[in-house]
């Protein structure tokens, strides 16, 4: 008995590695959201010129929405887009999109070589409307329920993953709460 | 040669910089001084390990506008670290606060270096007990070790 307690710093020191080894596997990228279960921010944005709408915080009541926040300078932007694409128009998602920072013909240039999937874009030029949502990467995706409240972030691109296993499943699951 | 030494420590002054942009300063020192210490515990949220206060990223360069905008509008420091932790979270502080989910980070050391001072004292404690079931250290000598102590000094003497 008297020798364990001999084992008891060796005992330690794995422990301390093995947390050690799975912080490996966390993306340090990935900051939980101060926001999620509240309400989405107040706020309104022109629409990105040559559309009709922009987005506000009243459009995002009623109906489960996805808000995505994209730029034409973003690559990763790029790589999600066609996930974005197929969730609103082959799975009837509305999908909002928030063009943060960006030059309003290179976001229409990008636009018309990637297709539009947003029913409607809001510019925020200046980034401000984004910090408000705690944004500080793009892209990022933010799941609206029909109270708009934001129940779900997404860092970084959707993945056809995240929206098969997590988004999906959950739009389902709000949409049939009320 | 001093001369030389104090010339190459002014070339080199600008790489050390701050992050912050002339055009941010406030023209109130008051008010910018309060700004540049809160800007300095919060986290820049691209580059991690930077402040705002010292990270060239635009977003901290547009959380150092914020900040400096809640100031002017007459926000306290408290309120304006409010309103960066109510849309980013305590992560962005640098200083993270003292509550239920962070307790281990706290109190974490004091509580290993307690357990180690304790393991040490009765560790100690115990040899020392060792020592007197054994006989202690203040056990007269047995005739054998006299003898030879003796034998010891008197060489010694010679």
């Amino acid at each position: 008995m008297r020798r364990l307690i001999f084992l008891l710093p060796l005992l330690l020191f794995v422990g301390v590695g093995v947390a050690f080894l799975l912080g490996f596997e966390r993306d340090p990228r990935d900051i939980p959201s101060a926001l999620i279960d509240k309400p989405a921010p107040e706020f309104a944005l022109a629409p990105l010129p040559g559309h009709k709408e922009g987005v506000s915080s009243a459009m995002l009541k009623g109906d489960v929405t996805l808000v995505n926040v994209f730029a034409s300078w973003c690559i990763p932007c790029k790589a999600e887009h066609p996930v974005i694409t197929r969730l609103s128009k082959e799975l009837g998602v509305t999908v909002r999109g928030i063009n943060y920072k960006d030059k309003t013909e290179d976001a229409l240039d990008w636009l018309k070589r990637n297709g539009d999937p947003y029913a409607s874009i809001g510019a925020d030029q200046d980034g401000r409307v984004s910090i408000d949502w705690g944004v500080y990467g793009v892209p990022e995706t933010y799941l609206i329920d029909r109270q708009g409240r934001i129940r779900f972030k997404q860092v970084g691109p959707l993945t056809p993953q995240v929206v098969d296993e997590q988004i999906l499943p959950m739009i389902k699951h709000l949409r049939a709460a009320s | 040669m001093k001369a030389v030494i104090l010339a190459a420590f002014l070339a080199l002054t600008p790489l050390t910089a701050f992050a912050v942009q002339p055009d941010e300063v406030l023209p109130d020192p008051t008010l910018e001084g309060r700004a540049r210490e809160i800007s300095k515990d919060l986290r820049c949220l691209v580059c991690q390990n930077q402040s705002i206060d010292d990270s060239n990223a635009p977003l901290a360069r547009d959380l150092r506008l914020l900040v400096r905008e809640r100031l002017k509008a007459g926000d306290s420091d408290q309120q304006v670290v409010h309103f960066v932790t109510d849309r980013y979270g305590d992560y962005v502080l640098l200083r993270p606060p003292f509550k239920a989910t962070t307790l281990v980070l706290w109190i974490g050391p004091f509580a290993i270096l307690a357990i180690g001072a304790i393991g040490t004292a009765l560790y100690l404690r115990g040899r020392k007990s060792a020592a007197v079931a054994a006989g202690g250290d203040t056990a007269p000598l047995t005739e054998d070790e006299r003898q030879r102590l003796d034998a010891l000094l008197r060489k010694e003497d010679a």
